[in-house]
């Protein structure tokens, strides 16, 4: 199954009754998928929408509504969508956003890209506000996320991206779907469904006043801490006895680990920390780490966004290497192995100095 | 004794905060009482728009969200969507439903939607100050056309009513006035007959209110009002635009 079209499976199975969507490459098979998958669930809704502002405005609108929603889009279109994202948060709405990253800027292209990790961990539309990044690196992990995110945007009622590019999209690999459990239960006190006997309710993100704009701003501040605490994600692998650490999400994870497995045959201690959840970012796991390792080695496919989150977490104490490929360019596991042994000598020679 | 005239309970205990002699005090006030009269406080929902009419919210005792500007008609398509038996409308003005929103109330009524949109022009954008709107009358003076609207620059007037009639979706467009007395009438009379086509499930329904700005307009209430009917009518004729039986 494609990542794409095992994505909608999953919000499927996750309780999604909503999808609003507009073709964008390389997602196109997810809203193919849905637009099949909705007529034949229960209250089913599928809109291939006008544009990617009004796909999200009618997720807003189902999601005022009390339906699990969902749209997704590549780059661009994830550039339209940032205006409605912004709304969800500011009105502490649910819903899930996927964003199958292709080169850019601009038009780019439609091949795989890690280029707006910083437009998804910042907010990325007006005002100070968060959202939710997952960052699955299978096929598998996409499909076991889904509901994950689901249930993060009704627990914490705000908009939960998930983070892939057009290698997951398309990428056909087995997946299976017998661990996901129907969804969970979350309190709706606050849905738009007719004020029958109940006061009537309204959400609105219009504060006037600049003393309660303020105390918004700081209340959605504490939620995005208490999610900082609680909702942190990573993979570590053959980092116990890492001399040099490679940190990468997603694809290039995914690659850096066919890299690692290579050096490790030449016994080079190369290890790897993949953020999961990219916002909140996994700072603890790279700081305790940074207490017996020197070098760390940032790894993703554009110029350079991760490693300003590396950068924070280690606070300029550690060395940090780079290699970076944008504009939609797949490194193969051989050509990351080369840069990382030459990285891992250069540490080597320098600490022998 | 017999009750002939009072506050409509879905009006709240607020004041309006729209300028002297602003039509969308008398628009709110009819919305109200039509939600009354048909019974629909139980199941309606109201999208509020982003501009003057922002803060229906605080005036109506009804379900309410406040949309981004523009996105007034793709928000209550995803509302009604889910709700199906809801009655959902969306208040939006000029350069919300004629300028950056045209595409999603355009697609919403090409799809046909369950909504209502009610669409207050004044020609003018009122919360920003007065600037041009797609509505502004011809060589109409506003503080982005100072020496008048020009076609050859800015364009003509949109005339939204008849746009929508094109689309096979929609199935009840209205043009009204808010000016005098029996204007004021037969808008609460189309504003209850949108809504009855929304329950019928006929189609899109949109009712256009043209609508008194005195403060951007720089004319006294009194002169507003006339300046509908002698200018602003003339681009934009009132009536039904179009009505598909339900």
């Amino acid at each position: 199954m494609s990542g794409n079209a095992a994505l909608g499976e999953a919000a499927v199975l996750a309780g999604c009754t909503c999808y609003f969507g507009y073709p964008i490459t390389p997602q196109n098979e997810l809203t193919e998928y849905m637009a099949k998958r909705m007529a034949e669930v229960p209250g089913g809704v599928f809109i291939q929408s006008e544009s990617e502002i009004a796909a999200i405005n009618m997720v807003l609108g189902a999601s005022v509504a009390g339906a699990r929603a969902m749209t997704s889009s590549s780059s661009p279109g994830i550039s339209l969508k940032q205006e409605g994202i912004s709304y969800l948060a500011a009105d502490e709405l649910p819903a899930v956003i996927a964003d199958m990253v292709r080169g850019g800027p601009g038009m780019g292209n439609i091949s795989p890209a890690q280029s707006d990790y910083l437009q998804a961990t910042r907010g990325g539309g007006h005002g100070d506000y968060k959202t939710i990044v997952l960052a699955p690196a299978s096929v598998q992990e996409l499909a076991d996320l889904v509901p994950v995110a689901f249930d993060l945007a009704d627990e914490y009622r705000n908009p939960v991206i998930i983070l892939g590019d057009g290698m997951l999209g398309q990428l056909m690999e087995p997946v299976s779907f017998d661990h996901i459990k129907p969804p969970a239960e979350f309190p709706k006190d606050y849905i738009l469904n007719g004020a029958k006997g109940r006061p009537s309710r309204m959400i609105h993100s219009l504060l006037f006043d600049t003393k309660l704009e303020e105390e918004h701003n700081w209340k959605l501040y504490r939620k995005f801490q208490r999610i900082e605490q609680n909702e942190v994600r990573f993979e570590t692998f053959m980092l116990e006895d890492a001399e040099m650490v490679v940190i990468a999400y997603g694809t290039s994870a995914r690659i850096a680990k066919g890299a690692i497995k290579r050096l490790r045959q030449e016994n080079l201690k190369v290890g790897l920390i993949r953020p999961i959840t990219v916002w909140p970012f996994p700072t603890e796991i790279i700081q305790e780490t940074a207490n017996r390792v020197e070098n760390f080695f940032v790894f993703e496919m554009s110029t350079g966004q991760l490693i300003e989150d590396v950068k924070l977490a280690l606070g300029g104490k550690r060395h940090i290497h780079f290699y970076g490929r944008p504009g939609g360019v797949i490194p193969t596991p051989i050509e990351l192995y080369r840069v990382t042994s030459r990285h891992y000598y250069q540490a080597v020679r320098e600490k022998s100095q | 004794m017999k009750q002939i005239y009072g506050r409509p309970k879905i009006l709240k205990e607020a004041h309006f905060h729209y300028c002297p002699g602003c039509g969308h005090s008398i628009v709110n006030r009819l919305i109200a009482e039509v939600v009354e009269e048909m019974k629909l406080r139980d199941k309606i929902i109201c999208v509020a728009p982003a501009g003057c009419g922002m803060l229906l919210y605080n005036y109506f005792d009804i379900d309410t969200l406040e949309s981004a500007h523009g996105r007034g008609a793709a928000v209550s398509t995803g509302i009604k969507r889910v709700l199906t038996d809801s009655l959902v409308f969306s208040y939006q003005g000029d350069g919300d439903l004629a300028a950056i929103g045209t595409a999603e109330g355009f697609h919403a009524a090409n799809r046909g939607e369950l909504i209502t949109v009610i669409f207050v022009n004044n020609g003018v954008y009122g919360m920003t100050g007065g600037q041009m709107a797609p509505t502004t009358i011809l060589r109409q003076v506003t503080t982005t056309c100072p020496a008048g609207r020009n076609p050859d620059s800015a364009g003509h007037p949109v005339k939204i009513c008849e746009v929508f009639s094109m689309l096979d979706g929609t199935s009840y467009l209205e043009r009204v006035a808010v000016n005098k007395p029996a204007a004021v009438i037969q808008a609460k009379k189309a504003i209850a007959k949108a809504f009855q086509h929304q329950i019928n499930k006929t189609g899109f329904s949109l009712v256009e209110i043209l609508s008194p700005c005195p403060t951007n307009w720089k004319m006294d209430p009194i002169r507003s009002c006339k300046w509908i009917d002698e200018v602003m009518v003339k681009e934009f004729p009132l009536g039904v635009i179009k009505e598909v039986t339900c």
